[in-house]
């Protein structure tokens, strides 16, 4: 397929966009069917249309994709600008995947307000994928903030009891955290062109330009480099979120709707991910490969995995469970990323895609029980396998998922960072692995006393089992999460290039580690062959 | 001194001398017209302004318009011409903003317009002032009529209170620049801005020269009300009708701001640095205690009015990055933003007053959501762009600031401005909060045409400069002055 006359990136990113502004202008508010069917039309038509970049995308190809660019204030030299390179794809994908998803979810969860809510979610995807999918640095921050209203919204309005005070401590940790790194854009545009404080500039045209910034940026000196690291550290790291950081996160997930947490989970926290292998890695070597650098960050994952992980272990709640897990898995992602060479990379990109896979479903899970019982507690329940098994078959899978068993996704992303880890220093990989043991536990013991036994409470014996509907929602998650443990081969040929490109300018890069991945990281699968398909 | 007035000096001062003959002409015919026919001069004051407005375009068009202007007490440069279309811009929303609740109020609205127009008056001389004495006149004209302004609802004591506190403080203040310009003349020998800037680049500096140079820096901050010159602030904006609130938060400061930038850019940047450090400081001090304040506040005019306390102390940024173009780009393209976003959402309270006089609270705002949805809407526009974040006029304006005080070298004002900003978004968004998540309170509301019209420029201006912003910034561009 050839896009290169049509302006595929931003189409896919824009027709939510177009389609919630049909709804607010063309669709009366009491029309909540009509809202409905549109809604899932727009979002089903974007994630169709945001198919074949996978088929088109050129993995054997360096640098971005698909790019788009015109001018936008010159006066600044910013310019609108969108590409994609491999794991871009990947994340626009399970974007636009996810949001079918959320609005399917939310037919009889959400019952007032409904156009309202429709809108936002439909504004909140365009943002999402415009997140992926800039090149431009000052777009990139325009789309990371604006990110945020809808967020705030789906939240306070749609939330649970405590709905206020999560979403402004929701909005107000990640603006925190996204200003400095605005100081840091700053720093580096004035760095490329006329210099500040004691540094001289390099005198270049002013630009925003993502792939031109990242060359200046590792020009700058060491020190420099460390500053401005710790800069866009803090927005990324508040958005992954990474210990100590990770306070908003518990009350967000669980106040949130469920389409809320879904999105949340599935999307909004790998942009901090996304962030740091994007931007802080490429435009910060000197920083990255720097001693102290590096034992902060692994040591704040590390405290991540296993800190989330013990804490998970005593929630009562189910949603502020699954919320706390995330800590733990994406301490995973961000111990691949720190580990800096292939494996952990490639693992910790996969691992983004996986955490999104298996937390989303969890979500899902979690609120179809929900908006059978109205609570989340725990306690409440116990015994549905019998009542709903069809439920409990699904939970399972997404539970082993979670938890990394063999052939399932989430076990190739965890073992390929562990084998990252463990190529850099064994103990990173000892403490991580506490994390998955711990994980097993927390997982299992939660299915243990929610499906198990009999059923103690009057009011979970006559729960209906799931609809076909919700089936449909959660049957995708499972095709995925199955597809990645058997043969992950197509993700990391997808992602190989541009995590090669990473390792090798923080230097990491070791000749046998990309190989390495491919062949152990797919236990199942018949052959992971390298040739890029056709 | 003396000089000859030259023909094309009526020509340049054209838009000041039909503004100030249209508000005298307003005067006049209110004692003609009945109190329930007064929609009418607000709409002639309307009037008056579009024609200044075209006045001014007619100067911009003049090739003569740089010349010193009555023996170079005045000039119209550039800078000049957008802050006089700035100020208004500013009028013309105010008055528009008036036009229902001057109606409704009990007292004589002739005089309101009138008085409205003469600090508009000041305000374009203001933006012009070439020299000390012509530049403190000017203010003192838009001062005495915003005394009076501010105590329009004379039967009620917040308003007088308001007034009275605005006239004291103010005098003093007033008292305080005229000192420094004394001083700074009894140094130098002149008045006219640009001879300063020459006889003080050989200059050394001298104990006495600096005391007048940061007595005027003191006089003007009161002014736009910085820390610690700032205490006034929020009594009189709450004490003042709210569409005089929305103008004094807008109007009088771009106005001084225009006499900041003119006097400190264009007389004093020999001594940028010794005036740095405090202008810095204020602007810390600005920004911190101004969002911290807002934080406490229920009163929805009182919040606005440490908001704009902390705008001021954001904008001083642009004043310390004098030394760089930045700083003076930030300035205007943020008094821009800050005058569409700022009285935007002025307009919105005044569209809710539900308690009569000077009783809004965040609660009015409650369920505005349910009650007029496109209301909401623009409120939380111009509650987006005031929290700077994108894509949004406030968001263009923060970046210029931000630039400049980095720039500049302050990187630790850039890392305050930058947090509080993150601050700020608390107090917007109680705003937004009641108008999204709590249950609609009043009854559906009901906007009047010239309202809308004010909420609807308001908010076109706030997301276009925020979207689009490069043919703006083109503009301000070929805007800045020339030291």
């Amino acid at each position: 397929m050839d896009f290169s006359n049509i302006p595929i990136l931003s189409i896919v990113t824009y027709i939510p966009l177009v389609g919630a502004l049909a709804v607010v202008f063309l669709i009366p508010k009491e029309k909540t069917g009509t809202i409905k069917a549109f809604a899932t039309f727009v979002a089903v038509l974007d994630f169709v249309v945001s198919l074949p970049l996978w088929w088109a995308f050129d993995r054997g190809k360096d640098g971005y994709q698909f790019v788009e660019k015109a001018e936008w204030i010159p006066s600044l030299g910013v310019s609108y600008q969108f590409g994609i390179d491999g794991i871009s794809l990947v994340l626009i994908l399970l974007t636009t995947l996810m949001g079918v998803i959320a609005i399917v979810c939310s037919y009889t969860a959400i019952s007032d307000r409904q156009k309202e809510y429709y809108v936002l979610l439909l504004l909140l995807q365009t943002f999402m994928i415009g997140t992926f999918c800039c090149l431009d640095l000052f777009l990139f921050y325009v789309f990371w903030e604006v990110m945020l209203v809808p967020m705030y919204f789906l939240i306070g309005v749609w939330g649970g009891q405590r709905r206020l005070y999560a979403a402004i401590k929701f909005f107000l940790y990640t603006l925190a955290g996204s200003v400095l790194m605005l100081l840091g854009i700053i720093a580096l545009y004035f760095y490329n062109t006329s210099g500040f404080l004691g540094y001289k500039g390099l005198g270049n045209p002013a630009t925003f330009s993502i792939e031109k910034l990242t060359a200046v940026a590792q020009q700058m000196p060491p020190e420099l480099q460390v500053w401005l690291f710790f800069a866009f550290f803090l927005g990324f790291a508040i958005k992954v979120p990474m210990f100590p950081f990770h306070t908003w996160l518990p009350d967000a997930h669980t106040e949130a709707p469920t389409a809320g947490s879904v999105i949340l989970a599935a999307i909004l926290l790998k942009m901090g991910t996304y962030g740091f292998v994007r931007f802080s890695l490429p435009m910060f070597p000197e920083a990255v490969r720097d001693r102290r650098v590096i034992a902060v960050m692994v040591a704040l994952a590390i405290i991540g995995i296993v800190y989330g992980a013990m804490v998970t272990l005593v929630q009562k709640d189910m949603k502020r469970l699954i919320a706390y897990s995330s800590v733990s898995h994406l301490g995973f992602v961000m111990l691949g990323v720190f580990a800096l060479n292939m494996s952990g990379m490639q693992g910790g990109i996969l691992q983004m895609i996986n955490h999104g896979i298996s937390t989303g479903a969890l979500f899902l899970l979690v609120g179809i029980l929900y908006e059978r019982r109205h609570t989340r507690m725990i306690s409440e329940y116990g015994g549905l396998a019998k009542q709903m098994p069809v439920y409990a078959t699904y939970f399972m899978i997404m539970v082993l998922s979670s938890m990394g068993l063999p052939l399932l996704n989430g076990f190739i992303g965890e073992f390929t960072i562990l084998q990252g880890a463990f190529a850099k220093n064994f103990w990173w990989a000892f403490f991580a692995a506490t994390g998955i043991v711990l994980g097993a536990a927390y997982l299992l013991w939660l299915y243990q006393r929610l499906f198990f036994g009999e059923i103690t409470n009057p009011a979970n014996a006559k729960l209906p089992d799931l609809t076909l509907r919700e089936q449909l929602t959660l049957l995708p998650l499972v095709i995925l999460a199955l597809w990645i443990g058997l043969y992950p081969g197509p993700i990391f040929r997808v992602i190989r290039r541009p995590s090669e490109k990473i390792v090798q300018i923080v230097g990491g890069a070791t000749a046998e580690a990309p190989a390495l991945a491919e062949k152990t990281a797919a236990p199942g699968a018949s052959g992971g062959g390298v040739a890029a398909r056709p | 001194m003396t000089f000859a007035v030259k023909a094309s000096d009526w020509a340049l001062l054209s838009p000041e001398i039909f503004l100030s003959a249209a508000g005298l002409l307003l005067l006049a015919i209110s004692v003609l017209i009945g109190k329930e026919r007064e929609e009418f001069l607000g709409y002639l004051a309307t009037l008056s302004v579009f024609v200044t407005g075209a006045l001014v375009v007619f100067v911009a068009l003049r090739p003569d318009r740089g010349m010193p202007i009555l023996g170079g007490a005045f000039v119209v440069d550039n800078f000049a011409l957008f802050f006089k279309a700035l100020i208004l811009l500013s009028l013309v929303l105010s008055i528009l903003a008036s036009v229902k609740f001057v109606g409704q109020a009990p007292y004589p609205g002739g005089e309101y317009y009138a008085l409205l127009l003469f600090a508009g008056v000041g305000m374009l001389f203001m933006a012009s002032g070439n020299n000390l004495i012509s530049i403190y006149i000017s203010l003192e004209t838009m001062a005495l009529a915003s005394y009076v302004l501010a105590g329009y609802f004379k039967g009620e004591i917040k308003s007088t209170e308001a007034a009275l506190k605005y006239f004291i403080l103010g005098a003093f203040s007033s008292g305080v620049l005229l000192y420094g310009l004394s001083l700074v003349y009894g140094v130098t020998g002149t008045m006219g801005l640009p001879e300063l800037a020459k006889k003080l680049a050989g200059a050394e500096r001298s104990n006495l020269l600096m005391l007048g140079i940061l007595l005027i820096l003191a006089g003007l901050l009161f002014k736009i009300a910085a820390v610690p010159f700032h205490v006034w602030t929020p009594d009189v904006y709450e004490g003042s009708p709210t569409p005089v609130t929305a103008f004094f938060s807008v109007g009088p400061k771009v106005a001084a701001y225009a006499i900041l930038a003119r006097i400190y850019y264009v007389a004093f940047p020999k001594f940028h640095p010794d005036w740095g450090l405090i202008v810095a400081l204020v602007s810390a001090a600005t920004m911190i205690l101004g969002n911290i304040a807002a934080l406490l506040q229920t009163n929805v005019k009182r919040m606005l009015a440490y908001s704009s306390i902390a705008n001021a102390g954001y904008a001083l940024l642009g004043v310390l990055g004098f030394r760089t173009e930045w700083g003076l780009w930030g300035i205007l393209i943020y008094l821009l933003a800050y005058t569409f976003m700022n009285f935007g959402a002025f307009t919105l309270v005044i569209l809710l007053e539900s308690r009569g006089y000077a009783g809004e609270s965040v609660s009015d705002f409650n369920g505005l959501a349910q009650r007029n949805m496109p209301a909401a809407i623009l409120m939380l526009i111009f509650l987006l762009s005031l929290a700077g974040l994108p894509p949004t006029a406030g968001f263009i304006g923060k970046y210029y600031l931000f630039a400049a005080a980095w720039k500049a070298g302050y990187v630790w004002l850039a890392v305050v401005a930058v947090a509080m900003s993150a601050v700020s978004l608390f107090y917007y968004f109680r705003i937004a909060a009641a108008m999204f998540f709590s249950e609609a309170a009043g009854a559906k509301v009901q906007s009047s045409y010239a309202l809308t019209a004010v909420a609807a420029v308001c908010g076109l201006g706030t997301l276009l400069i925020g979207v689009l912003p490069q043919p703006f910034i083109a503009v301000l561009k070929s805007c800045v002055l020339s030291p």
